[in-house]
């Protein structure tokens, strides 16, 4: 019998090629193609007054100089604003090259194609541009504050401002019987996968058809784009993402510039062409995230239970709006948790800075929410005295109240409705877990040696699994492989070893014998694409519904080839048998070989579906009405709104009393993503996100000076943890169905990182009775915020 | 981040290397390790025309040990001599030091003289040349001469090594008897370059009373910053040390400048604390090394 795979810890299939080399990223195509490199703006803010590329034209191996006016008329347009909103009513976009201005240090103003990398920086390295540097605009209260505008149309520099609200918050706050108002900031970051951004074309003169690998999150709609640009029809744009270095969310921009910039020269000089993005084009020609400034005002009775909440954040979503109001309408949504809030206002701009664009990366917009509402409920116990897990519990919607419906709108347009969760379980979890009521016990040792031990925690509620639909195919081919295949695209998440999972539960086959293929707009030209935690449940239920048409299929050829009853049978071990005898059984690759009628035997196998052998029903065509040749299947899925994920973290933290240095000592971590399809994958999930929440609270932050230079555009500045200042986590996980899908799951991808800046702040808190505001927080910081905290309170000494 | 096009000279032995050196004068740069060099390549903040590797240079491998030195030669790798044995015996300094020199990837292949040519402000190493009364030895065809760090270490990353010479090996002095030592730092991430570390050695008369004390700063300065300690600590017993005299001279000595991992006046106050612990532990080690020294002469 076939062992059931879902819900085992299966080791993921795709391993043993990417860690022996075998990948196949970007870089590895094309090795005789011509390659670009930009000259990118070394100003945050700047008129571009001349372009002389004369010192570059001697320069061996240079193929071509391209600046925006050598550019075709439709290549000249700004790229699409993705995600319109009625309130973005000053959206702006930037061109493919800098169109007489640019607005961030790191865009592109001239495209250099050599015969190779070096001979392309030598070139750009050698054309003049001439700039007027203008005012630069760094820092959402800035762009406020409007003494410069980063686009002279916008001169306040706000491309939208959103309001959503339930009940009446400024009414709340001003009768309840406490109320605190206090400012927040989160700094910016950035997804920093190890492989940046790349494309390469080949255009195929004969066939006139382009094709284009790009390490994308969303290859349909690439394909669409550059169709769109280059004035092709769909049919002639092939669109394929090949192994990915990690996307983190940066990789659903698109298109990127050089996603239209690089097919267009490969169709122009007649000649492969590729771009592969170094990693410090990556810090400053990528998107960012994360930056923003909140204001809370909130009201709670005298058990801390909320019962009005007023928030205002400014956004900054750097030089251009590509991406819309994703991360804002994100963070204002997403701020509420797993809390029952009945007032609850919350206002943004989102606004312009003269700093890389910003697009979601992962957690998108939640991390900052979950900082603001986790620090908020942090201060009202701090402010009542109460124990923090005793003020979330009397703020904790039940479980019997599920679905609800907080009556806002959520980023996919629809309701933000939570269809199921039960936080109370998983507060009593982690409290286990990590031994909350133990504390102070540990944190007294810790003094007696010498350390100041705090404790925090942080609970969040992710919305996972976006529409509008993902589709799969499954096909059982004559040979016996089983080829499936999804239009997303995959980023290095295990998606080839669960929908494998799926699809050999479904169909009785053995993992081994099926192959999967995402993100080949040749395989699947329908999809969304690979972002907010939706690939498992998107795709995973449209591949689960699509095997599960393929089995009914198989039964049903298998009923008539042995004579028995559909209900009578089971597929399992790669064969149809009858249940209780399995030795009537006919294999699964025989019925693919039956389900297409055939003329010629092309070889042994096929003779038993030729005409003679096999002629069908008397009266009825060898392919009846409602058949078609094949035992194969699409199908799609489409939700009705998001699933909503949650979990909370708690972590311990060490600091050093005369260094102020930090230290993560401990980390639990309770999740919640209805049942795991596969327990090991999760678990990296969950280990990867909390890596990159450390990241987002100790060390990670775009440094832009005041004139828009990112001043730590380098791994050697830019702090991503090492695995010495990852701490290892201890995970428990409650699995609650959702109801909204036939696999009952909710997506995994995000949930790691959210809640690490709001619980790592906490226990800083606790360990230094120094109230945390801002993250990330570096040791210099806290000792600065230390000594500033002891003057405020003569009796202390720090 | 390609490297502008530069010629690549790989000779077999010092005399070659240093014929070679002569030819190229102002265009030719050494290449020991690369771990500094190569990403200052790649980002083309540095285009020498040409690059003379001693990759093939086996005879700069070998760590001499004598009664009074330590020699290392300039092929010497960080790991091959934090593992040497009788040169980390010699001088324990060697190795307090280059526990902290970033990661096993980058000690496998850079080396300890390239890192002092190199002269980042926060490398341990440049701080051991003048804490050990080291000399770098540089020929050419020309000749050969000896530098101190004061005159070697110039500035932030930059040391005098002139158009066709070589730095052939780093000569530090093993520490007078009753000595003990200690490399105290903090770095944002581990094995990254310190916001503030300390190199000190204690040296204790026969009552075990502190008779000498030096201290060498990294990341507080544009070189690293010699303190003499001496007259702040002297006579104080090695397990009672008062170390807060010695602190205020550190922390008047240094010259800390903000930057975005830290400010200057945490470095200031991060020094100060690092002192106190690195004075700590290299007094109980000289004691150690006191009694050792008078277990072997009875």
């Amino acid at each position: 019998m076939t062992t059931r795979s879902v819900g085992a810890p299966v080791a993921r299939s795709e391993d043993p090629r990417l860690l022996r080399g075998e990948g196949r990223y970007l870089d590895d195509l094309g090795h005789d193609a011509f390659q670009i490199a930009m000259v990118r703006s070394p100003h945050a803010h700047a008129r571009v007054l001349d372009i002389d590329v004369s010192g570059a034209l001697e320069v061996e191996g240079l193929i071509a100089i391209h600046t925006f006016e050598d550019l075709p008329p439709r290549l000249q347009e700004p790229l699409p604003l993705l995600l319109p909103h009625p309130s973005l009513t000053a959206g702006r976009t930037q061109h493919l090259l800098a169109d007489g201005e640019v607005n961030h240090v790191g865009e592109a103003v001239v495209m250099v194609t050599a015969t190779d990398r070096y001979a392309a920086e030598d070139a750009a390295e050698r054309i003049l541009v001439e700039y007027d540097p203008l005012p630069a605009v760094v820092g959402p209260e800035r762009a406020r504050a409007a003494e410069h505008a980063v686009h002279d149309d916008v001169p306040d520099n706000v491309a939208a401002h959103l309001e959503q609200s339930i009940g009446d918050a400024p009414a709340a706050i001003g009768a309840a019987p406490n109320r605190l108002r206090f400012r927040l900031d989160i700094e910016r970051s950035a997804s920093t996968p190890m492989e940046g951004r790349g494309t390469y074309a080949r255009w195929d003169g004969d066939d006139e058809r382009v094709r284009l690998h790009t390490s994308t999150q969303a290859p349909t709609s690439v394909r669409a784009a550059v169709a769109a640009f280059l004035g092709l029809q769909l049919a002639q744009v092939e669109c394929i993402a090949p192994d990915i270095g990690g996307g983190f969310g940066v990789k659903i921009m698109h298109p990127w510039p050089e996603e239209i910039l690089v097919p267009w020269a490969a169709r122009e000089l007649g000649h492969d062409v590729k771009f592969t993005e170094d990693r410090r084009e990556h810090f400053v020609s990528a998107n960012h995230e994360r930056a923003q400034v909140h204001w809370i005002d909130v009201g709670f009775d005298d058990d801390g239970r909320v019962l009005g909440l007023d928030v205002e954040f400014i956004h900054d979503h750097g030089a251009y709006i590509p991406y819309g109001l994703i991360v804002p309408i994100i963070t204002s949504t997403q701020l509420i948790g797993p809390y029952k809030l009945e007032n609850y206002r919350v206002v943004f701009d989102s606004v312009y800075t003269n700093t890389t664009p910003v697009s979601p990366y992962r957690g998108a917009g939640r991390p900052q929410g979950c900082f603001a509402m986790e620090r908020t409920i942090d201060r009202i116990a701090a402010h009542l005295g109460k124990d923090r897990t005793e003020v979330r519990s009397v703020n904790f919607l039940q479980p019997e109240e599920m679905p609800y419906d907080f009556g806002l709108t959520f980023q996919d347009g629809r309701p933000l409705r939570y269809d199921s969760g039960d936080f109370p379980a998983s507060l009593e979890k982690l409290k286990q877990l990590v031994d909350w009521d133990g504390f102070e016990e540990r944190r007294a040792a810790a003094e007696a040696e010498g350390r100041l031990l705090g404790i925090g925690l942080a609970t969040y509620v992710e919305g996972t699994g976006v529409g509008p639909y993902e589709g799969g195919h499954v096909l059982i081919e004559p040979g016996g492989t089983v080829q499936v295949s999804t239009g997303l695209s995959t980023q290095g998440q295990g998606h080839q070893t669960v929908f494998a999972q799926i699809v050999a539960d479904e169909l009785g086959v053995d993992l081994a014998d099926v192959r999967v293929v995402t993100g080949d707009t040749r395989r699947f030209p329908y999809a969304v694409g690979t972002f907010a935690s939706r690939a498992a449940v998107m795709s995973g239920n449209a591949i689960h519904l699509a095997a599960r048409r393929v089995r009914e299929k198989a039964l049903r050829i298998a009923s008539e080839a042995l004579e028995v009853d559909a209900e009578d049978l089971e597929l399992a071990d790669g064969q149809a048998r009858v249940v209780g005898s399995p030795d009537t059984a006919i294999d699964l690759k025989v019925v693919a070989t039956l389900s297409n009628p055939l003329r010629y035997a092309f070889d042994e196998s096929a003779r038993i579906a030729t005409q003679f052998a096999n002629p069908g029903k008397e009266g009825q065509p060898p392919v009846t009405d409602d058949d078609e040749p094949g035992l194969e299947a699409t199908d799609y899925y489409s939700p009705m709104s998001s699933t909503f994920a949650n979990g909370m973290h708690a972590v311990e933290v060490s600091v050093d009393p005369d260094t102020s240095d930090i230290e993560v000592v401990r980390y639990a971590v309770v999740h919640d993503c209805g049942p795991l399809l596969n327990p090991r994958i999760v678990q990296g999930q969950v280990l990867g996100g909390v890596a990159q929440g450390v990241g987002g609270a100790l060390y990670e932050r775009m440094a832009y000076d005041e004139h828009g230079q990112l001043q730590n555009a380098s791994f050697m500045d830019f702090l991503m943890p090492y695995a010495t200042e990852v701490p290892s986590v201890d995970i428990d996980h409650l699995e609650t169905p959702s109801p909204l899908n036939p696999l009952g799951i909710k997506g995994a991808g995000e949930a790691g990182v959210i809640p690490g800046a709001a619980a790592i702040a906490a226990a800083i808190e606790d360990a230094t009775g120094v109230v945390i505001d801002a993250m990330p927080i570096s040791p210099s910081q806290l000792h600065e915020q230390r000594l500033t905290t002891a003057q405020d309170r003569p009796g202390d000494t720090t | 981040m390609k490297p502008s096009p530069f010629a690549y000279h790989a000779p077999e032995s010092v005399d070659e290397t240093l014929t070679t050196l002569s030819e190229l004068g102002e265009d030719g740069k050494v290449l020991a390790g690369g771990q500094s060099l190569i990403p200052l390549l790649n980002m083309r903040l540095a285009a020498p025309p040409a690059l003379v590797d001693l990759a093939r240079v086996p005879e700069l491998d070998t760590v001499e040990v004598t009664a009074e030195h330590v020699r290392v030669p300039a092929r010497v790798t960080h790991e091959r001599l934090r593992t040497h044995a009788e040169a980390t015996a010699a001088i324990p300094l060697l190795r307090q030091a280059l526990d902290w020199v970033a990661h096993p990837v980058i000690r496998n292949r850079g080396t300890a003289l390239g890192s002092i040519v190199h002269g980042d402000p926060a490398g341990e190493l440049p701080a051991l040349l003048g804490l050990l009364d080291g000399n770098v030895e540089l020929v050419s065809t020309q000749g050969r001469r000896e530098a101190t760090a004061d005159s070697f270490l110039l500035g932030p990353l930059e040391s005098d090594v002139r158009p066709g010479e070589l730095a052939r090996a780093v000569v530090f002095s093993r520490p007078a008897p009753r000595t003990g030592s200690a490399f105290e730092e903090l770095a944002r991430r581990h094995g990254d370059y310190a916001m503030a570390g300390v190199a000190v050695t204690v040296t204790l008369d026969p009552a075990r009373n502190v008779a000498a004390a030096r201290a060498a700063f990294i990341g507080v300065g544009g070189t690293p910053i010699g303190v003499e300690l001496t007259d702040a600590l002297s006579g104080q017993a090695f397990d009672a040390l008062e170390p807060g005299e010695a602190i205020g001279l550190a922390r008047a000595a240094i010259d800390p400048t903000d930057d975005i991992h830290a400010t200057a006046s945490y470095r200031r106050h991060l020094a100060g604390v690092l002192l106190g612990r690195a004075l700590e532990s290299a007094a109980r080690r000289a004691a150690e090394d006191a009694a050792a020294e008078e277990g072997t002469h009875t």
